[in-house]
Order: structure tokens, then sequence, then C-alpha cells
């Protein structure tokens, strides 16, 4: 609990506290890990219990998906970057960088958000079938995960504005980071095993 | 939102009624009370706003009594309901509703409570620390959970109980066949006390590896502090799993999707497998920080070091390995492959092996060790054999062709009580006795101590030794009544004295804190049983700061062997260095609070009102990511001040134990 700096260090691992905070938030993924595993295994068990409802096939659009994806992988990309620029103490390309991220991130949603609602058009919703119930709620956590995320970075730049960087806000963003890029490899197995195994199947 | 309103309130049973005046009759009692003494303040600034981990142990441990005594009603009327056969006490939906909330009630918002609590107090001071690795958040944790046995407990008034039992199978738990709201408490009020648990074990994982003092390797770590870390791992690997499987079963019940339905595809055993990926480790959750405490108890009181410590670390570090791969078993009838219940048969077995290994180290920490006989002590030499006959029996339960004839009857209700009052509630009584002084600077009386220990003991026997020789005879769990020509009648009525004479045992208990809490003596040392961890190093009750300069260690025992080389140093005034300490924060009570509401809502389906209330967590969520709070220093003089007042004041010399 003591406010002892270490300067040696990068700046968001310099007080102890940080460090704590930090390994907290990798011991959290860790439960993520468990929750998305769970979800992953249900949308297993139930995926091919269609109930005479549209199956796979019938609904993916690889195309949007691939953009979809495209969209989220670059965002992961672009969070690094800002990392990058964190630890090279420069603000305001970290900020250029996080803005970036954010708008992929958004575009990522929007396109989740169109393809839910299309799907609800042809009349494939949460209530059809289990292979449906499975799949809406597996990547409706991933969404609303992606939707915490952002809101989250909007309040943490606009402290990043307030206070420019100190090992606190140094800290927050660090661990953003960390959170954005799990979200990401959950999005690689949700491609995986969601779409491009439904498509073969 | 077609809610019915007449059925808003519960009504027309008496005992319902009784309850709600007195729900009512205590609030404003409650309130007028604390207006007449002018306590307000108080509560707040002290209580319900606190960061301190000890203070926030105590209220946790507050709320499991406060639990205790409630899910302990329900477990009464079930015996009375039983005592003698056709008996019309309770009907038949009474008494589901009764045993549903009796299991939910004992496992989640009494063991959990209670060994979260005991966690909270002791483990920092184990560890040399002066507070968790994030206070706020450990506040959270408390009033999520606390909120999320609130939640549950006013179903019974408003609302409906929750009636599918505590494992609430589907299909019997979904919307189908329980129409009403009841089940609505379960998925809600868990999830919310859940999401605080999770909290909690993220919190602790974090204190043990970071925390500890120097020269407190891993190896030189309290066991119960060991136990503690274990147990964290296993919330954080186990729970999540739970938060999925009540938000699946929110989704079917309130949404109308197909998880576990009969329908459009749902697998009703997917819940079935989902509850226990859980379940079982959760089992492991509460019986593991008991056997810490256990092993703190015995060797404090055989006065010997732990007997095969390393042993005992790689026992319960199996144990959480092992408690992963155990779930099938309870469901061993529900329709499995052989080969599966062979499987899971066999790793159920090898979770006597390690559990075997922990109770002949207790036993040989008692060999040649100067026995004292006190009650925390005869918690825990009680603790061995009644333990073991849960443990037996359950490795008959683990064979899977034997269990056709068990599964589904008292054999198996008295087998588990078996296993989790010997293993979870004596270990706590043990731990109430044993870490009173430290909490509240008074010792629980020993004497009535003892009334409270022979009668629980006793009336723990009598109460579910009868369950093994019914069930074996045929008489199924949760079955409201048995008719005269099964014979259960004899045994059953034993039962229910067991039962009251239990429920004297635990009125003992209450008698005994307001005893002592009025006339027990205050002038104790800061370590009346001379013991061998560092808690036992700093005052009775613990400053808030909990300890004016942090020692070093240098093995297991550490405080023993300060003792034993002389090496406690009297203060010294230039060590001394103000103490960085976290403020107060009133979010985390607010957090509780609009959780408390928003579920409410989310109970009763009306979800526009859930969804409006939830944007209180959100402003919760956004005041707290602006608080940049720094916390406080305590200063030298006030440091000086407190330290002076327990130190050298002729209070250190005065053993209670002889």
């Amino acid at each position: 609990m003591s406010a002892k700096i270490d300067t040696a260090l990068p700046l968001e691992y310099q007080t102890e506290q940080n460090r704590m905070n930090i390994l907290g938030f990798w011991i959290f993924l860790g439960a993520e890990i468990v929750l998305f595993a769970t979800l992953f295994g249900v949308y297993g068990v139930l995926g091919h219990r269609h109930a005479g409802g549209p199956m796979q096939q019938d609904l993916f659009i690889i195309k949007d998906v691939m953009i979809q994806t495209m969209l989220l992988l670059t965002s992961s990309f672009t969070m690094g970057i800002a990392i990058f620029e964190m630890r090279r103490h420069q603000l305001k390309g970290m900020l250029v960088w996080l803005v970036i991220t954010l708008l992929l991130g958004g575009g990522f949603l929007y396109m989740e958000i169109q393809e839910f609602t299309h799907y609800v058009h042809q009349g494939a919703t949460m209530q059809t079938s289990a292979f449906l119930s499975s799949f809406f709620v597996l990547l409706g956590t991933h969404g609303l995960h992606v939707t915490l995320g952002i809101g989250w970075a909007v309040l943490l730049i606009i402290q990043l504005l307030q206070r420019g960087l100190t090992p606190v806000t140094a800290r927050k963003t660090f661990i953003i980071g960390l959170y954005w890029h799990f979200l990401d490899v959950v999005w690689i197995f949700i491609f995986t095993f969601v779409y491009l195994a439904g498509l073969v199947s | 939102m077609g809610i019915n309103w007449s059925e808003f309130f519960v009504t027309g049973d008496p005992l319902i009624l009784a309850s709600q005046i007195a729900i009512v009759l205590t609030s404003v009692g409650a309130v007028a009370a604390l207006t007449y003494f002018k306590k307000w303040k108080w509560l707040w600034k002290d209580w319900l706003t606190t960061v301190d981990h000890k203070k926030i142990g105590i209220l946790y441990i507050l709320v499991g009594i406060l639990m205790f005594f409630r899910g302990g009603v329900d477990g009464l009327m079930m015996r009375a309901q039983t005592s003698v056969p056709e008996n019309t006490f309770l009907d038949a939906q009474h008494y589901n509703e009764v045993f549903t909330t009796h299991g939910v009630v004992m496992i989640l918002f009494v063991a959990m409570p209670l060994l979260i609590g005991v966690m909270n107090f002791v483990v920092p001071l184990q560890i040399g620390a002066r507070d968790v690795a994030f206070p706020q958040l450990n506040a959270l944790s408390f009033w999520l959970t606390f909120s999320g046995a609130m939640l549950f407990n006013i179903s019974f008034v408003i609302g409906g109980s929750p009636d599918a039992g505590w494992t609430s199978y589907f299909p019997l738990a979904g919307k189908e066949f329980s129409p009403g709201i009841g089940n609505n408490f379960y998925a809600v009020a868990l999830q919310i006390a859940g999401a605080g648990t999770l909290m909690s074990g993220i919190n602790f994982v974090v204190t043990i590896l970071k925390m500890r003092i120097k020269g407190m390797t891993m190896l030189k770590m309290p066991m119960f502090t060991w136990t503690s870390f274990i147990t964290s791992i296993i919330i954080v690997a186990s729970f999540p799993i739970f938060t999925v499987a009540l938000a699946l079963m929110t989704f079917d019940r309130i949404f109308g999707t197909h998880f576990f339905t009969i329908s459009g595809g749902g697998m009703d055993m997917l819940w079935a497998n989902l509850f226990w990926l859980w379940g079982h480790p959760e089992v492991y959750i509460v019986v593991l920080p008991a056997f810490g405490i256990l092993s703190e108890v015995i060797s404090t009181f055989a006065r010997k070091t732990l007997y095969g410590y390393k042993s005992m670390v790689i026992s319960i570090t199996l144990i959480a390995v092992l408690s992963m791969l155990v779930w099938v078993h309870h469901f061993f009838t529900m329709g499995n492959s052989s080969a599966a219940n062979s499987f899971f048969s066999i790793t159920t077995m090898m979770i006597a092996i390690p559990t075997g290994v922990k109770v002949f180290n207790w036993l040989f920490t008692m060999r040649k060790g100067r026995i004292k006989f006190t009650t925390a002590m005869l918690w825990a030499l009680a603790f061995v054999p009644n333990f073991v006959i849960g443990g037996v029996t359950g490795v008959m339960l683990a064979m899977a062709a034997a269990d056709y004839q068990y599964h589904n009857t008292l054999f198996l209700v008295a087998h588990f009580h078996y296993v989790l009052i010997p293993g979870v509630v004596f270990p706590l009584f043990a731990a109430f006795y044993y870490w009173w002084p430290k909490m509240f600077g008074y010792i629980l009386n020993e004497k009535i101590g003892k009334w409270h220990f022979w009668l629980f003991t006793i009336g723990f026997n009598l109460t579910f030794m009868p369950m093994f020789f019914l069930g074996l005879d045929g008489a199924v769990r949760r079955a409201y009544t048995y008719s005269e020509e099964t014979g259960f009648g004899p045994l059953m009525l034993t039962s229910a004295i067991g039962a009251i004479i239990l429920a004297a045992g635990f009125a003992v208990l209450v008698y005994n804190i307001y005893w002592s809490a009025r006339y027990a003596d205050r002038n104790i040392s800061n370590d009346p049983w001379d013991a061998r961890t560092l808690e036992w190093a700093t005052a009775s009750p613990v400053q808030h700061y909990n300890f004016a300069v942090l020692p070093e260690v240098k093995s297991l025992d550490a405080f023993w062997h300060m003792k034993k080389n002389n090496e406690i140093k009297t203060l010294n005034e230039d060590e001394i260095e103000e103490i960085h300490m976290p403020s107060n924060t009133w979010i985390p009570f607010y957090m509780g609070n609009v959780f408390l509401v928003a579920g409410f809502f989310l109970v009763f389906e009306w979800t526009i009102a859930a969804a409006i209330a939830s944007i209180g967590i959100f402003a919760g969520l956004i005041f707290r990511s602006f608080d940049y709070d720094e916390g406080f220093h305590v200063h030298k003089d006030e440091i000086i001040k407190t330290e002076s007042s327990w130190r050298n004041v002729g209070k250190g010399v005065k053993n209670h134990v002889s």
C-alpha cells in the first residue's frame, strides 16, 4: 500500500498497487476464460439442435463476418500501438490510436447489430431453437463485452485528457488493453468454431 | 408486465403472516433504536462505508449467523413435518419451498459468508498485511453477497419462494413446470451473490500472492492462508460456470430461450452438468478453508507444529484439481454411459486419498502433544470421527452401481450432512471460539461453550444418524410425508428430537455471545491461547492498521518462534513510520442497493424497470472510475498512542488457558 515509485519500470508497473491491479486483472481474465469456455461448451452441445428452424448455412454470410473479423483484429493491433505510444510517453499519439481503436470497435459492433437484426427479420430469434439461443447468448456476451469496453475506454480517454499520463492512468490504459486483446482472442474462437465450422458442417 | 397484484404478497399461511409481521416490527424497531441512540452516523461511518478487512469480515459473519437462524428454522420445520406419519403441519408445496430455501441458504448464505468472513478477518493478519489487495472491491463483494441474501430471503413473503430444490433441476425449474416467479428469485439472487464471491476470490489470490510479509515464502504461510489461497483459485475457476448457468436459466425463464427446456431442442441434462460443474467444486470451496481452520486450532492446542505441512499443501492442491473432475457422481442414475460412470466413480474415490492424508496429519499433530481441551479444540476433536463417517459413506456413494440403491434417499441426505456439518460448521464454531478474542477483545465463555458443544454434537448425531438407516430402508428425500405402514415413524421422531437438541445448541451459542459481550473479562492478553501465527502478535481487538511495524518472518509458526527465541521487540518509536491506509467509500454500499432494486425488478420480470434501475449500476461504475481517492496516512503520534495503550500494561502476561 506504500506509494513507493520505481521509475526503472514502465509507467504502469511503477507502484505496488499498480502491479497488484494488473495481476488481479489477469486473474479476472482467467475467470472470463472459464465464462466463455462454458458458453462455447453450451454452443457445442446445442449448436446442432435446430428444432426445425434455420441452420448455420441458412444464416451466416461469410463476407460480412470476414469484415467484422478484420475490423476487430485491426482494432487489437491499433490498441497495441496505443500502448506502445504510452510506453514512449506520447500522450497525443496514444489518444489518437485509442480513438482509432474505438472507431474500429464501434464499426464491429455496428455490423454485429446489423447481423442480428437481419437474422431476427428472417425469423431466427433466440426463442426459435436451442441452436439460436446458444448462438445469440454466446455472441451477445462477446458483443456486450465490446460495448462495455468502448464505454470504459471513453471514460479513460476523458481521464487521460484531464490528468495526462500518470502511473494510475497508465495502469488503467494498460488494463483495458489487456481486456481488448482478450476480446479479440475470444472472437477468433467464435469465428473459427461458430462461423467457419458452421458453414462447413 | 402482467403482474397479479393480489399475489404480490404471499398470503393465506399463518406462519408466513407471522413472519411478515415480525419483519415489519423488527425493521421499525431497528430504525427506532438507531434513531433513539443516535447511532446512524456510527452505522454509516464505521460499518456501511468501511473498507477495513476486519470489519467486512465481521459483517460477513453477522450475515452468516442471521442466515443460519433462517436456514435452521427451515430445517426444524422439515423435521417437525416428518416427525410423525401423515403429518399436516406443512403441505407439499410449502415443504418443497422449505427444503429448497434450506439448501440454498445453508450453502450460499451461511457456509460461504461465514468462511469468507473468517478469511477476510484472518488472512491479511496471518500474512502480515494491512488490508487486502483491493479494499474497495472487498467491500463491494460483501454488499453484493448481502443484497443477494436479502433478495433471496424476501421471496418467502413477497412473490413466493423457489420450490425446485437447491439444485433446481430442469425441466422442473423451467417456466413450464414452475410458472410462478419463485425460481426467478433463485436465478437472480444467486447471480448477484455469486458475482460478489468471484470478486472475493480474485482479491484473495492477489492478496496472498503479493502482500505477504518479508520472509514469508509460500511454504512458510500458515495452513489457513494456504487453504484460503487454494479456495480462492477454485472460486475463480468454478464460479463463472455458475454465472453462465444462472444466466441461461434466467434467459429460459424470462426471455423464452431453449437452453434447458424440453421443447425447441433444449437439453435438461445440460443444466445438471453445468450446475454440478460449479456445485462440486463449491463443496470444496466451503470445506477447504474449514480444513485450514482445523489445522490452526489443532496445532495451537496440541502445542506442536502441524505434522506433514508439505503433504497438507499437496493434498489440498490435489483436492482442488480432483474437485473439478467428479461432478457426474451427483447423477450416476440419470442416463450416463457405464464408461462415464466408471470414470467418475474412480475420480470420486481418489478424493478420499488426499483427504485421508489430511486426517492422519491432524491425528499425528495431536500425537504426543500436550492437548488443551478448550472449546475450540473440542470442535476440532469432534470433527475427526464425525467427518470420517461422512467421508466413508461418501466412498460408498461413489460406487456407481451401489449408488442406484442410495440415490435420492435419506442415506444421501445423512451423508452430506455428515460431511458439511462436521466439515464446515464444527470448524466454523472452532474459529469463533479461537479468533473471537482477536475480533472483539474478549473470550467467549468456555463453560457455556462446552454446553454449546455437547448439545450441538449430540443433537447433530441424533438428527442425522437415523437417516442413514431410514435411507437404507427406502425413505426418499424431499418427500413431505410418509404412511404409517412404512415403519419410518420411530426413527423420524428420533431425528426430530435430535433437531430440537441441535437447535438448543445453537441457541446456547447465541446466549454465549450475549453473555460474553456483557460480562466477559476484557483484561486479556493479545495472545490468550499461546498461539503460533502472526495475527496473535498484534493487539486484541486489532487496531485498524493491523501492525505498527511489520515483523519479519523466518519460519513456519513465525510468532511461536519469536516467542521461544525472545525475539519480540519492544516498540522502538524511531522505527514507526506513517502508515498509508485506504479511505472509506459509499460506492459499494450504494452498488449493493441498486443491484438489489434492479434484481427485484428482474425477478418480477419487469424488464423495463430493471433496465432503468441498472442505469444506477452504471452510474456507480462511472463514479468509481473518476474517483482518484488516494487514501490517508495514519500519523506517528496516533500510532504511538494506540500502541502504548495495549503494550506494556501488564496485560500481555495473563494467560487464560490453563
